[in-house]
């Protein structure tokens, strides 16, 4: 019974966590656009436009559904869904703090990439669901790219395992304790390469939650808006908050697996606060590079995957199983 | 010897036989549909159910892989081809002729006869009981050591198909 109750407060924790996310990222970066470019963001509704998330909700909750006559229709209205329910999903497995953690799983790692391997589908789906060309040119774009950079993330995250010996993410947490040169972005001893690999699991993170430079997806001055240009209202809506979702799982990913999870640098009160420290500031980093840096083109973005970072994390594999082999 | 619904092996039941529900209505959708895009997500469907089958039969590990390999590069894979080569519209409402609906009839009853046939008469084995832990390290272990040689059979298999596309890819860029 007691394990009834701390699964069901678990997920009225973790939609309140992630509604709150969701809502006030899309400020976060509506804000921090509008500072980077002179401009004040929103400011309206409620003091420093605080209100505004709540306002747009409502605004997109009460407009029409609309479907396409081109559509193809039960696709059409399954995608937007599907975005979320992955993104929803893998909260369950990430460790907010030593034992503030949903669910322990020993596959932890595998699962998140499991899962996050299906919202490549969902976008595929609803790029060709809506009958419109430039959804699916979006589609097929955001999925090649998906695909691209999920092999580099994999093969990084690989490495991980192999430091670590656990797929548990919390244990991979634990054995990041003490001070901050133990996190495994510092770990030289294990790999020399560790800090670049660190920097390639963040790039594949920007692509894998097509965020700009690599928004293939959604480049809006070729393609209207990308795979979701024929959603309107709460579809669309669907579509925005997954994407947020996934910058959460992606950050919060890249936090446990380089940046020591919810320790503290100094080896002083670890908890959940350090975690939502380092998360945020990885957040942050994606807004201010979202604002900072112009779209690639999409041939570049492919050959920088697999000319550049594939290659780049397989030796860094090698060079990580002879280090381990040596010392 | 029914157990109630509400005991745990009732509800185990219960679990198996959404899975299996939800594996079939995607093989169903897989099969049934016009549109190649939606017996690709009725294609997705059924791996979850399987992936879902393999967590209730206790092996995470393969489930999570399923998934991971199934469902998130398989059919991404198949349906980025469809998308790639547009289907022949009018090829796909082309009427069947009546003598491969009454072959197909025939073969499947075959098939299905056979199934069932087997399944009733022959000697079912005793329900397996756990071999281990299903962890990674044994996963892994058995993999280099009992099943080394299906590990190395099936990486030369993939490199094989890896050669292969390079090779197909080389030849149509020169063709250009």
């Amino acid at each position: 019974m007691n394990e009834l109750i701390r699964l069901l407060s678990y997920m009225i924790c973790i939609a309140a966590f992630l509604g709150l996310n969701l809502a006030y990222l899309g400020w976060v970066e509506r804000k921090g656009a509008g500072h980077i470019q002179r401009r004040t963001g929103p400011k309206d509704v409620g003091p420093y436009g605080l209100l505004q998330p709540l306002a747009d909700g409502l605004k997109l909750m009460s407009k029409q559904l609309i479907v396409p006559a081109n559509a193809d229709r039960p696709l059409y209205m399954c995608a937007p869904i599907l975005t979320m329910v992955p993104a929803v999903l893998l909260f369950v497995a990430i460790p907010f703090g030593e034992h503030l953690v949903p669910r322990e799983f020993n596959f932890g790692l595998l699962m998140m990439f499991a899962f996050a391997s299906v919202g490549g589908m969902s976008i595929l789906i609803g790029g060709w669901g809506s009958g419109n060309k430039y959804s699916l040119i979006a589609g097929a774009r955001a999925v090649s790219q998906n695909v691209a950079y999920e092999i580099p993330m994999l093969i990084t995250a690989i490495t991980i395992v192999m430091i670590t010996g656990s797929m548990d993410l919390n244990e991979i947490v634990r054995q990041q304790g003490g001070f901050f040169w133990n996190w495994n972005v510092f770990r030289l001893d294990k790999s020399i390469l560790m800090p670049v690999s660190f920097l390639v699991f963040f790039i594949c993170s920007l692509a894998e939650t097509n965020r700009t430079p690599f928004d293939m997806g959604e480049c809006e001055g070729e393609l209207v808006a990308g795979y979701h240009t024929e959603y309107g209202g709460m579809g669309f809506g669907l579509f925005m908050m997954a994407e947020y979702a996934n910058l959460v799982i992606g950050c919060s990913l890249t936090t446990v697996l380089f940046l020591g999870g919810w320790q503290c640098p100094f080896g002083l009160f670890p908890g959940p606060h350090w975690f939502l420290l380092k998360m945020y500031f990885l957040i942050w980093c994606f807004v201010w590079i979202r604002w900072t840096y112009p779209r690639t083109t999409f041939w570049g973005l492919l050959n920088l995957s697999w000319k550049y970072l594939i290659p780049f994390s397989l030796v860094n594999l090698l060079l990580t199983a002879l280090f381990i082999k040596v010392f | 010897m029914n157990p109630s619904l509400f005991s745990p092996e009732g509800l185990a039941g219960v679990i198996f036989l959404i899975l299996i529900g939800v594996t079939m209505i995607g093989a169903i959708i897989a099969t049934c549909t016009k549109r190649l895009i939606r017996s690709v997500s009725g294609l997705a469907v059924c791996f979850v159910g399987v992936a879902g089958l393999y967590y209730f039969l206790n092996s995470p590990f393969v489930a999570m892989m399923e998934l991971l390999i199934y469902v998130g590069a398989v059919c991404v894979t198949i349906a980025f081809a469809i998308m790639l080569a547009e289907p022949d519209e009018a090829k796909l409402a082309r009427k069947m002729s009546g003598l491969s609906g009454g072959l197909a009839a025939v073969c499947g009853g075959a098939v299905s006869f056979a199934l069932g046939y087997a399944a009733v008469n022959g000697q079912w084995m005793a329900p397996a009981t756990q071999v281990n832990d299903g962890s990674l390290k044994m996963i892994g272990a058995s993999l280099l050591t009992k099943y080394s040689m299906v590990f190395e059979l099936i990486s030369i298999v993939l490199l094989a198909a890896i050669i292969g596309s390079v090779a197909l890819a080389r030849a149509g860029r020169r063709g250009n």
